[in-house]
C-alpha cells in the first residue's frame, strides 16, 4: 500500500480534529479533537518513517504520545477545575482574557 | 609614641566620641553624655600635646615634617591618593587651637546646654565637628582636605539647625550650607586644575614640584587654580561676597557660635592659604586678590558691627572682620602673624561668645542689646570676661590681640608700596573694632539695670513666662527641636566659669607667644614651614613699633569714642542715648546702609537667587511640564497606548478564534513551503 493513503487518512483526521477544535464549544470535545490532530500527525510521521525505512520517526511518534498524555492530564485538570467553579462548561464563556 | 601615631589618635578620639554618643543617645541622656564628649576631645588635646612634644624633641628642622599614611585610598591613572596625614609645626599649631578651644567649649556646653532635650545629640554633633575639623587640619593631600572641608560644612549645618523646629534656624542652616557648597565647588575645581598640572594631589609633592611645573613667576593656570581654591576659603571663612551666612548662623546655640563660627571652622580659610603658601608665593595675583578681599571684608564687617542690635550678630561681624585681618595677612605673606592672630582670636572670641551666651541666658534668651543694660553688678564674672575679651579684641596692650593684630599689619606694611593702604585700612579697622566691641560692653553692662538685671541682683535668675524666638518673636515650646527651658549663667555654673577662666587667662597672656623682636617662640616654631616665604624675615623694627603705637592708639580712641557715645553720664547723671541717636539722624543714609548690611543679601538675591529661581520656575513650568512631561514621557505612553488599542481588538477571548488563527497561520506556512519546493 502506498504511503499516499496513509497520508490521506492522516490529513482527513487532522482536518476533522482542526474543525472540531475551532467549532466545538465543549472543552472535553476540544481536547478530544486536539488528540485527533496529534494522532493524525503521529500517523503521518510513522508513514514517512516507514517510507524511508528509518526508526527516528517511530521514536518521534512515541515522544508525541507522551506529550499528548501530559497535555491531556493538564487539560483535563483545568476542565475539572472549571467545572467545579461554574456549572456551564463552554469555552465561549471563558473569555476573561479578552482585550 | 611617635608624633604621627599620636596625631592619628587625636583624629580617632573625637570620631569615637561622636559614634559612641550617636549610638548611645538612648542610654546617656544626662550629664554623662557631656562628660563623654568632653573627655573625647580633652584626650585628643592631651595627644596633641604629645604630638607637639614629639615634634619639639626632634631637633633638626627638616625632620619636623612627618607624612604618615595608613593605606592607599585611591590609586588610579598614575595618581596616588593615600589616607595620609601631614604633621608639621603648622598643622600642630592648628591642632592645639582646635582641640584646646574645643575642649573648653565642650566643658562650657556641659552646663550651658543642660535642660535641652537634644543634649546628647548636641555633643555627638560637636564631637563630629571636631573630628571633621581635625581631618581638615591634618590632611596630607588635597582629597582628604576636601573630605574634611565638606564634613565641617555638614557639621556646621547640623549645628546651626540644631533647634530644628525653629524655622529661622533651619533657614540659616540651609543658607550656610548652600554658600559653603559654592565654596566647596570652587575648592574642588581648583584642586582638579592643580591635579591636571602637577599630576599629584599630595601636598608635599605638589609643593616640591610647584616651581618646576609653574615656573618662578607662576602661570595663568596656577593663578586660576588658586583663585578657585580661594573661593572655597572665602566661603568657609565668611569673606566678601560669600559672608552672608555667618551672621545668620548665629541661630545656632551659643557654644556652636563660639566653637565653629568664631574659633575654628571659619578660620579654615586662613589655614588653607597658609598651608598652600608655596603655591601662593608663586602667584602674586592670587595674593593681591586675597589681601584686598580680606581688607574690604574687615572694613565692611566693622561698619556693620557698629549698628547691629543683636548681641551675637555683632560678635559675628567682628569675627568676619578679624578673619579679614588674617586673610589679608596670610595673603600678603605674613603667615606666622596670620596664624598667631588665628590663635589669639580663637581665645578671645570664644571667650566673648561664652560671655555673650551667659548674658543671653540672664536675659532668658533675648539677644537684643536695646533691651539689655546695667548687668555690671548682677554678673561680675561675665562682665570681667567680656571686658578681657573686649580689650584683647580691641588690641589694647598687653592683651593678646594687641600683638597679633599689629604683627599682621606690620607684615602687610613691610611689603611696601600700595600695601600701606591696607595698613591704613587695618588701623582704621582696629578703631572700628574697638568702637563696636565697647558699644556692646557699654550697652549691656553700663546704664541703669534692666528688670532682668535687677532680678538677678536680688538672686533670682529671670525666666521668661513664655519662650520666644528672639529673631521672630514666635512663641515656642521647649520640647525637642526647640531651646530647652533652663538657662545657665556663668555665675552659677562652675563648668562655664572654668572654661571661661582658662580662655580669659589665655586671652590676656596669649600674646607672649609672639612679642615682636623680643620673644617669638611661635615664629621660631613655625619658621621651618615657611622657610621659603620671602616676606617672613624682613619686618622692620620701625614698622613694628609704628604699628604697635598707632594700633593701640586706635584701640584706645575707639574705646573712648564708644564711652562718650554710649556710656558717659550726662549732666543729669544718667546714660545718654542722645549722641548716638543724633548721629543716626545726621548720617541717616550711612546708618541705613550699615543696618542693612550694605545690602549684600539683597544684591545676592537680585543677582543670583532671583535669576536662578526664575530659571527654576521656567524649567519646572515650561520645560519639565511641556517637554519632559508632555512630549517625552507623554509621547511614549501615548504611542504605546495607541498601538495597543489596535492590537487589543485582536484579543477576542474566544478559543476558537485563536485556534483558527493558529491553524490558518500554519496552513499558510505549509502552503508557502510547499510552493517554494
Amino acid at each position: 500500500m502506498s504511503t499516499g493513503w496513509y497520508l490521506a487518512v492522516s490529513a482527513i483526521v487532522f482536518a476533522i480534529g482542526a474543525g472540531g477544535v475551532t467549532t466545538r464549544r465543549n472543552p472535553l470535545l476540544v481536547l478530544v479533537c486536539l488528540e485527533l490532530m496529534l494522532n493524525a500527525g503521529n500517523l503521518a510521521i510513522v508513514a514517512f518513517a516507514r517510507m524511508h525505512g528509518a526508526t527516528e520517526g517511530h521514536v518521534f511518534a512515541l515522544v508525541v504520545m507522551v506529550v499528548a498524555a501530559a497535555e491531556v492530564v493538564v487539560g483535563l485538570g483545568i476542565v475539572v477545575a472549571l467545572y467545579r467553579n461554574r456549572v456551564a462548561v463552554d469555552v465561549d464563556e471563558l473569555r476573561e482574557l479578552h482585550g | 609614641m611617635s608624633p604621627a601615631e599620636a596625631a592619628w589618635i587625636v583624629l580617632l578620639l573625637p570620631l569615637l566620641g561622636a559614634v559612641v554618643l550617636g549610638l548611645g543617645f538612648r542610654v546617656w541622656r544626662g550629664i554623662t553624655a557631656g562628660i563623654i564628649g568632653t573627655a573625647a576631645v580633652g584626650l585628643a588635646f592631651v595627644f596633641t600635646l604629645i604630638t607637639l612634644f614629639g615634634l619639639l624633641g626632634r631637633d633638626e628642622e627638616g625632620t619636623r615634617q612627618i607624612a604618615s599614611s595608613l593605606y592607599d585610598y585611591v590609586s588610579v591613572g598614575g595618581v596616588d591618593v593615600k589616607m595620609e596625614i601631614l604633621v608639621d609645626p603648622l598643622s600642630v599649631v592648628m591642632l592645639l587651637v582646635v582641640t584646646g578651644v574645643s575642649t573648653l567649649i565642650h566643658l562650657y556646653s556641659i552646663a550651658y546646654m543642660r535642660g535641652d532635650a537634644g543634649y546628647t545629640r548636641f555633643f555627638a554633633y560637636l564631637n563630629f565637628f571636631v573630628f571633621s575639623m581635625l581631618v581638615l587640619v591634618l590632611a596630607g593631600n588635597f582629597v582628604l582636605l576636601i573630605v574634611g572641608w565638606g564634613f565641617v560644612g555638614a557639621a556646621s549645618y547640623m549645628l546651626i539647625s540644631f533647634w530644628y523646629r525653629r524655622t529661622s534656624a533651619t533657614k540659616a542652616g540651609i543658607k550656610a550650607f548652600v554658600i559653603n557648597v559654592v565654596g566647596d565647588v570652587g575648592l574642588v575645581l581648583g584642586v582638579i586644575l592643580l591635579l591636571k598640572e602637577t599630576n599629584s594631589v599630595d601636598f608635599l609633592d605638589t609643593f616640591h614640584s610647584a616651581k618646576e611645573t609653574f615656573g618662578e613667576d607662576g602661570s595663568g593656570s596656577l593663578t586660576a587654580a588658586l583663585l578657585l581654591i580661594m573661593v572655597g576659603a572665602f566661603a568657609k571663612s565668611a569673606q566678601m561676597p560669600l559672608h552672608t551666612w555667618l551672621p545668620d548662623a548665629m541661630e545656632g546655640p551659643t557654644p556652636v557660635s563660639s566653637l565653629i563660627h568664631a574659633a575654628t571652622m571659619v578660620t579654615a580659610g586662613v589655614y588653607l592659604i597658609a598651608r598652600l603658601h608655596p603655591l601662593m608665593e608663586l602667584s602674586p595675583t592670587a595674593q593681591t586678590v586675597g589681601a584686598i578681599i580680606g581688607c574690604a571684608t574687615l572694613l565692611v564687617a566693622g561698619t556693620i558691627g557698629l549698628v547691629q542690635t543683636d548681641l551675637k550678630r555683632v560678635i559675628a561681624y567682628s569675627t568676619m572682620s578679624q578673619i579679614g585681618y588674617m586673610i589679608m595677612g596670610v595673603s600678603a605673606g605674613a603667615y606666622v602673624a596670620g596664624m598667631f592672630h588665628l590663635m589669639t582670636h580663637a581665645f578671645f572670641k570664644a571667650l566673648l561668645f561664652m560671655a555673650a551666651g551667659s548674658l543671653i541666658s540672664a536675659m532668658a534668651g533675648e539677644q537684643n542689646m536695646n533691651k539689655m543694660g546695667g548687668f555690671r553688678k548682677a554678673m561680675p564674672f561675665t562682665f570681667l570676661a567680656f571686658v578681657i575679651g573686649g580689650l584683647a579684641l580691641s588690641g589694647i596692650p598687653p592683651f593678646s590681640g594687641f600683638f597679633s593684630k599689629d604683627e599682621i599689619l606690620a607684615g602687610v606694611a613691610s611689603e611696601g608700596g600700595w600695601h600701606w593702604i591696607l595698613w591704613g585700612a587695618g588701623i582704621f579697622g582696629a578703631f572700628l573694632t574697638a568702637v563696636y566691641t565697647w558699644r556692646m560692653i557699654f550697652r549691656a553692662f553700663w546704664g541703669p539695670p534692666v528688670p532682668e538685671a535687677k532680678e538677678l541682683e536680688e538672686g533670682h535668675l529671670h525666666h521668661a513666662a513664655e519662650h520666644r524666638n528672639p529673631a521672630t518673636g514666635e512663641i515656642e515650646d521647649t520640647g525637642v527641636g526647640f531651646p530647652g527651658p533652663e538657662h545657665h549663667i556663668a555665675e552659677r555654673a562652675p563648668a562655664m566659669r572654668m572654661a571661661m577662666s582658662v580662655l580669659a587667662v589665655l586671652a590676656v597672656v596669649g600674646g607672649i607667644l609672639g612679642i615682636p623682636h623680643v620673644f617669638t617662640p611661635l615664629e621660631h616654631f613655625l619658621e621651618p614651614v615657611f622657610e621659603e616665604a620671602h616676606a617672613l624675615h624682613h619686618v622692620d623694627t620701625s614698622i613694628t613699633v609704628l604699628g604697635l603705637i598707632v594700633g593701640s592708639l586706635a584701640g584706645i580712641a575707639g574705646i573712648a569714642v564708644a564711652y562718650v557715645i554710649w556710656a558717659k553720664p550726662t549732666t543729669r547723671g544718667e546714660a545718654s542715648t542722645a549722641i548716638s541717636s543724633g548721629w543716626q539722624r545726621r548720617f541717616a543714609p550711612v546708618h541705613r546702609l550699615f543696618v542693612n548690611k550694605w545690602y549684600f543679601d539683597e544684591i545676592i538675591d537680585l543677582l543670583i537667587v532671583r535669576p536662578v529661581r526664575g530659571f527654576g520656575r521656567w524649567a519646572h513650568d515650561g520645560f519639565e511640564r511641556l517637554v519632559i512631561g508632555g512630549a517625552i514621557v507623554g509621547g511614549t505612553t501615548g504611542a504605546v497606548r495607541g498601538a495597543s488599542a489596535v492590537v487589543r481588538r485582536l484579543q477576542s477571548g474566544y478559543l476558537r478564534t485563536y485556534s483558527a488563527v493558529v491553524l490558518t497561520g500554519a496552513a499558510v506556512l505549509v502552503i508557502y513551503f510547499l510552493t517554494q519546493s
